[in-house]
């Protein structure tokens, strides 16, 4: 994919001004499921936005990342409830299952494990979300079951 | 036998519902209804609170009689159409009966009084039709007939306050928006639910979009406002698309884009997603963000109803006020007002969640006491031998409240005296597996992260405190570090600019303040008795273990041994104190000691 052009298309969709700002930068990064520095570059040099402005957006919000991630998101969640019923458990088990540290990509990139604050599924502690799907009432055997099932899933190509 | 035929039959598609595989009970219905040739239609409906039940599936028949069905999984769903659907004979072991005294379900909702939720679960949220149906967009109609002034007075009247947690009374705010001069105005919904534990305002949205909107509408009306902007977290996916079909339809409907009155007042609505970031929560901060830039709080005044979005007057309500709107203006300020106690009126919605047996999202009348929402509605805590300890209300703002203070009652100003605070509705529950000092640093850890770091104390304050909460876990802690901690509190509190800043230190005054014992014992003895501090833990198996091998199966790390009937043991070496043995023992014999 072009990054100037894909860039250029988003720009053109959403405007020109400062207050377009996490508007760009969130259909940059759903495009690219990163923020390329070239992108940014680009925004800068087409848009009133400066550079200085377009980096304390992106380093401001938790959504934004810098660098590249897998192909499917782990997202662990540590809200209050979850961390009363264990959500350190499941990062602990999926940390030692894809051999990955938290934050960290899979070295095959099919996956990046994260902790997040909130899913908002607290009746279900602890949770957690792969891409936009939430799992709930997990342990350690299943997670690790969820996310072999997961892969399975991906493998055979039946991803609905 | 029901005579009637079934018409529909409808799945709860809310996030927890798809979460415990609502989607995989559709599709059985979808197989076993397609296969079996039933002429009923499969319909959907948001989160009807009870997500313990969850996937629950409701059969409806022609002559309006219902069946709610629980924990429905792809055999029950088969079950359900081949034995009801068809058959005409409902499957009453799975029914769920509310109306039943004494049994579990009635009691969750026995002591509810429903006025957000009023339609959640109820309708299809992603059908405008069907809110027409209950009664919905009558409201702002009335409101148009009687006139701004009526509004306001009738929600000032109703005594509703801002219940995004900092309590300000709704019909004030309206009324300082309205009589501020300059145009456009705003009317933003505040749905950056940022509160871990919390979880309302995604579920009236999924259940119930339409009455948030219909709130900003008459609020919109009530103080000359034209553009409504709802920021939503980006988290909240199907939130999200249920509020884009809603915008969709209402103007499809002609309710937005479109004259509302003679002298052509209309109302427009967009959505814009958060980014992530707690202190978005905050109105000010709010506005920055929607304004594209980073979500830092403002100095207050000028406030927004004053100079808010792009300098102009701006009205900021959190969802759950939106929603209670509608219902007001419809049923009358004296109905709202009629519940409730002297300066808190109406119903409260709260997320229970954690250490309790029936979580889920419940809507109770103010002045119902914690006790009764726990044990009553929640039906206390979960395991065997556990004990509760505690609620956080108010999330990172909030604090713990000890068991002994719960005859509290839900009240603005009752719960604030305990330390903690209303907060927009996050109700988590602790028993004795929850240390104290770590859900201290938890929220700390949380906090210190989300400050926006513009205040000095918030910034470094926080992470100051959250270094001692840290080394207190790590057996490290000195004595002097409880009044350290209280004296970097004070100071936070009174230095910062916003209500993140304002309130962070809450989590940790609360809990000295009513389990200053935990942290004695993790400072001298070196010991966490809830067995959550792992270097201050040790596991150890009683001598009444009857031998299960529940705990020995469950150990990630294949510590315990034990043959069938003899008592386990744990060697400690290898132990690396995760608790599961704990959780999966049904007989409470694993102590900490």
């Amino acid at each position: 994919m072009d990054v100037i052009s894909t860039v250029d298309r988003i720009i053109e969709k959403h405007g020109t001004g400062a207050d377009r700002t996490i508007g760009i930068l969130q259909e940059i990064q759903t495009t690219f499921r990163y923020l390329p520095l070239e992108a940014l570059e680009r925004v800068c040099d087409k848009t009133e936005i400066t550079p200085s402005q377009i980096y304390g957006v992106a380093t401001f919000y938790a959504q934004f990342r810098m660098d590249p991630v897998g192909e499917h998101i782990i997202r662990v969640c540590h809200g209050t409830a979850c961390h009363v019923s264990g959500a350190k458990n499941l990062t602990e088990a999926l940390e030692e299952h894809l051999e990955v540290k938290d934050g960290g990509n899979t070295r095959d990139m099919k996956y990046t494990l994260e902790s997040v604050a909130c899913l908002g599924c607290c009746s279900l502690a602890p949770c957690m979300m792969v891409d936009e799907e939430t799992h709930g009432k997990l342990d350690r055997g299943r997670v690790v079951e969820t996310i072999d099932e997961h892969r399975r899933t991906i493998q055979t190509g039946e991803e609905t | 036998m029901s005579a009637s035929p079934v018409k529909e039959v409808i799945v709860g598609l809310g996030s927890c519902g798809i979460a415990s595989g609502a989607r995989k009970t559709w599709n059985a219905l979808e197989r076993a209804l397609g296969s079996t040739g039933a002429k009923a239609n499969l319909g959907i409906t948001g989160c009807v609170g009870m997500c313990y039940l969850e996937p629950l599936v409701e059969v409806v028949h022609e002559d309006g009689s219902r069946f709610l069905y629980r924990k429905v999984n792809e055999k029950r769903a088969e079950q359900i159409v081949t034995e009801h659907v068809c058959g005409g004979k409902p499957v009453q072991k799975l029914v769920v009966d509310l109306g039943a005294e004494g049994s579990e379900d009635h009691a969750y909702m026995a002591k509810q009084r429903r006025i957000v939720l009023r339609n959640c679960g109820g309708i299809d949220p992603e059908d405008i039709e069907d809110y027409i149906a209950v009664g919905g967009y009558r409201a702002i109609r009335r409101s148009i007939e009687e006139g701004p002034e009526w509004v306001v007075s009738e929600i000032k009247a109703s005594g509703l306050r801002g219940r995004g947690g900092a309590g300000f009374p709704t019909g004030t705010k309206w009324d300082l928006a309205r009589r501020s001069a300059g145009t456009p105005k705003y009317v933003v919904c505040n749905a950056d639910e940022g509160d871990p534990g919390a979880f309302m305002d995604r579920s009236t949205i999924e259940g119930d979009p339409h009455s948030v909107l219909e709130g900003m509408m008459i609020c919109g009306f009530t103080v000359g406002a034209t553009e409504g902007i709802i920021y939503c977290r980006a988290e909240y996916p199907l939130a999200l698309k249920r509020l884009r079909i809603a915008i969709e339809q209402a103007t499809g409907r002609g309710l937005l884009d479109a004259p509302l009155t003679p002298d052509g007042f209309s109302f427009h609505v967009k959505v814009k997603e958060g980014a992530g970031a707690f202190v978005c929560g905050e109105e000010t901060a709010l506005m920055q963000s929607v304004m594209g830039q980073r979500g830092m709080p403002k100095f207050r005044p000028p406030y927004p109803a004053q100079a808010g979005l792009w300098g102009k007057p701006t009205n900021i309500n959190n969802v759950e006020t939106f929603a209670n709107v509608p219902w007001i203006i419809i049923e009358g300020a004296k109905a709202f007002a009629s519940l409730g106690t002297e300066k808190s009126k109406g119903s409260k919605v709260f997320a229970l969640a954690g250490r309790i047996k029936r979580g889920g999202l419940v809507e109770v009348p103010m002045g119902i006491t914690i006790g009764e929402i726990v044990n009553d509605v929640g039906g206390g805590t979960v395991g065997k031998g556990r004990r509760l300890k505690a609620v956080q209300m108010g999330g990172p703002s909030g604090g713990c409240i000890p068991d002994s203070l719960f005859d509290t009652r839900i009240d603005y100003d009752e719960v604030t005296r305990t330390g903690a605070i209303m907060g927009s509705g996050g109700l988590v529950v602790m028993d004795d597996t929850s240390c104290m000092v770590d859900i201290a640093r938890f929220f700390l850890d949380f906090t210190q992260k989300e400050s926006c770091g513009k205040c000095t104390f918030c910034r470094i304050g926080t992470k100051r405190m959250l270094e001692i909460l840290t080394r207190i876990c790590d057996g490290e802690g000195r004595m002097e570090d409880i009044d350290l901690l209280q004296d970097l509190a004070y100071r936070i509190k009174t230095t910062s600019l916003c209500g993140l800043g304002q309130t962070a230190p809450n989590p940790v005054l609360t809990t000295i303040k009513y389990f200053r014992a935990e942290y004695e014992t993790h400072i001298r003895d070196h010991k966490c008795l809830a067995g959550r501090c792992s270097r201050l833990t040790t596991f150890h198996i009683t001598g009444e273990c009857p031998g299960c091998m529940a705990c020995l199966k469950a150990c990630p790390t294949k510590c315990i041994t034990g043959k069938k009937k003899e008592v386990h043991v744990i060697d400690q070496g290898k132990c690396i104190k995760c608790g599961v043995c704990r959780d999966v023992c049904k007989y409470d014999t694993v102590a900490v000691v």
